[in-house]
Parts: C-alpha cells; structure tokens; sequence
C-alpha cells in the first residue's frame, strides 16, 4: 500500500465520518466544525489530485469565509441543541431510508458501468498550479470572470437589502 | 487510484447530504447539507479532470488539458459564496419574522 492510499483512505474516512457526524450531531455548532473537517478532507483530496489552487481556494473560501459567516448566524440566533427543533423518529427513519435508497442505486449504476473499472486518475502534470489556471482565466474566461463580479455585486446588494431592518 | 473510489467517495457525501435535508429540521443544517452535496461534486468534477490525457502529461508535462474543468469547479465555488450569503440573509430574516429557524413554520408562507 503506496503513501498516496493510505492518504486516500485516511481522508476519504474522515470524510464520510464527518459528514455523518455533521448531520448526527443534536448541537449546530458542532455540525459547523465537524463540516469545517470535511472540507479540510476535500481540500486534501485536491492536493492528492494535483489541483492546489482549487485546495487552497476551497480552504480560503468554504472553511475560513462560508463556516465563518455560519458561525455568526448561529451565534446571532443563540441555537443550542436544547431549542433545536426535532422530527418526529419515523420521519427521521423514512429519511434515513431514502437517502440510503439513494446511494444504493447510484452505486448499482456505477458498478454496471465497465468503461469505468479501467479509468485510472492522473495526477501528473502541472494542470493545478496557479500560472496555467490564472493564465486561462485571464485570457479565456475573462469575460465570466467579469460577469462573476457583478453577481458578487448583486448578492451583496441582495444580502443588504433582506437583512435591512423595518418595512 | 482508480476513478471508481472518487465517484463512490461523491456518491456517499451526496447521499448523506441528501439524508440531512430530509431528517433534520433546522434550516442553517439543511443549508449546510446543501453545500455538502456541493462540495461532493465539486470533488467528482476535478476527479474527472484528471480521467484522461495521461500520454499528453507524460510527453508534457505543462501542458494545460483538464485546465478547464478546474475553473468550473472555481466558478462553481464564486457562485456558492454569493449563494451562501443571499440564502443567510433570508435565513436571518426568517428568524426575525418567526422567531424560529424551523423549517415546519413555513408551510405558510404569508403572514
């Protein structure tokens, strides 16, 4: 077993077991930090597939800006797990149900598919280092680039105005 | 690694994403189930990137194949952050109109 599998295997668990902790846990402000672990988990996924710039992006943006603002809120709300509201067991289990149900058949789908079983993953190359990315961002995609400041734009203008008091 | 174990990896944040949004009740958990499933395919779609190619990488190393695929996943994640904010916004507001981030009070949307 090569260093890269066990990464694999070590940041697939703490995945998975974050994300069931993250929906498990009765108390919202340990659902945000075990969601903070698992996108750490996924930041480490893009290094091990040779995409940097999207790792440190997806650090920068999800676990240091998002977390941060869902922190806030649930601080301003003062939630704890004594006022959270709970489905009743039976909607909790249906739940349960169809989201298993779910993961039955997209892994029944994908363990048909045979083009699939051969498909290897690349890391090589320098596809994910920020010069090629910026590079092509500049000069191809510059006009999405653009357009993405004006939707920022309009979500703040949006954020402002839900937020203002009154009326 | 074989492409299967990222697929299978997204396959099982998606679906607990999606078993969150079903069982729980409080609306930030919902919204933040929502940015798991993002996220799990943010991950299926830079795995799929690196799928092909490996003769171009091998013969050159700087050459920008899959260079796309991670600016629509960067993309994917400049939407998600003003996404984030408007979708706060309106979650702050709900508390402020019913005094509870519970999803059940807005079977009603008026009043």
């Amino acid at each position: 077993m090569s260093i890269t599998e066990i990464l694999f295997w070590f940041l697939t668990a703490m995945a998975v077991g974050g994300a069931l902790m993250m929906v498990t846990s009765k108390n919202p402000v340990y659902s945000v930090l075990w969601l903070i672990v698992v996108f750490f988990a996924i930041s480490g996924h893009y290094i091990l597939l040779n995409a940097q710039f999207l790792a440190v992006v997806n650090i920068i943006v999800y676990a240091g800006a998002i977390m941060v603002l869902f922190l806030f809120v649930i601080m301003l709300m003062n939630m704890n797990a004594d006022n959270e509201p709970q489905k009743n067991i039976w909607l909790k289990i249906a739940g349960m149900i169809a989201g298993g149900c779910l993961l039955l058949v997209f892994i029944a789908a994908i363990r048909q598919t045979e083009a699939l079983q051969i498909q290897k993953v690349n890391t090589g190359g320098q596809t994910g280092l920020i010069h090629l990315l910026g590079k092509t961002l500049f000069t191809d995609y510059v006009l999405p680039f653009e357009i993405s400041s004006v939707l920022f734009l309009s979500a703040m203008v949006g954020a402002v105005v839900l937020g203002r008091k009154g009326d | 690694m074989p492409i299967n174990y990222y697929i299978f990896l997204a396959i099982a944040l998606f679906s607990i994403g999606v078993a969150g949004v079903l069982t729980r009740r409080n609306a930030i958990i919902i919204f933040m189930c929502v940015e798991l499933m993002l996220n799990a395919v943010n991950l299926l779609l830079v795995a799929f990137s690196k799928m092909h190619y490996e003769n171009v990488v091998v013969f050159n190393p700087a050459s920008p194949v899959g260079t796309e695929a991670q600016l629509f996943v960067f993309f994917i994640m400049v939407v998600a952050a003003a996404e984030v904010s408007v979708g706060l916004a309106i979650i702050v507001m709900m508390y402020r109109n019913i005094h509870s981030v519970d999803v059940n009070f807005l079977n009603r949307l008026k009043h």
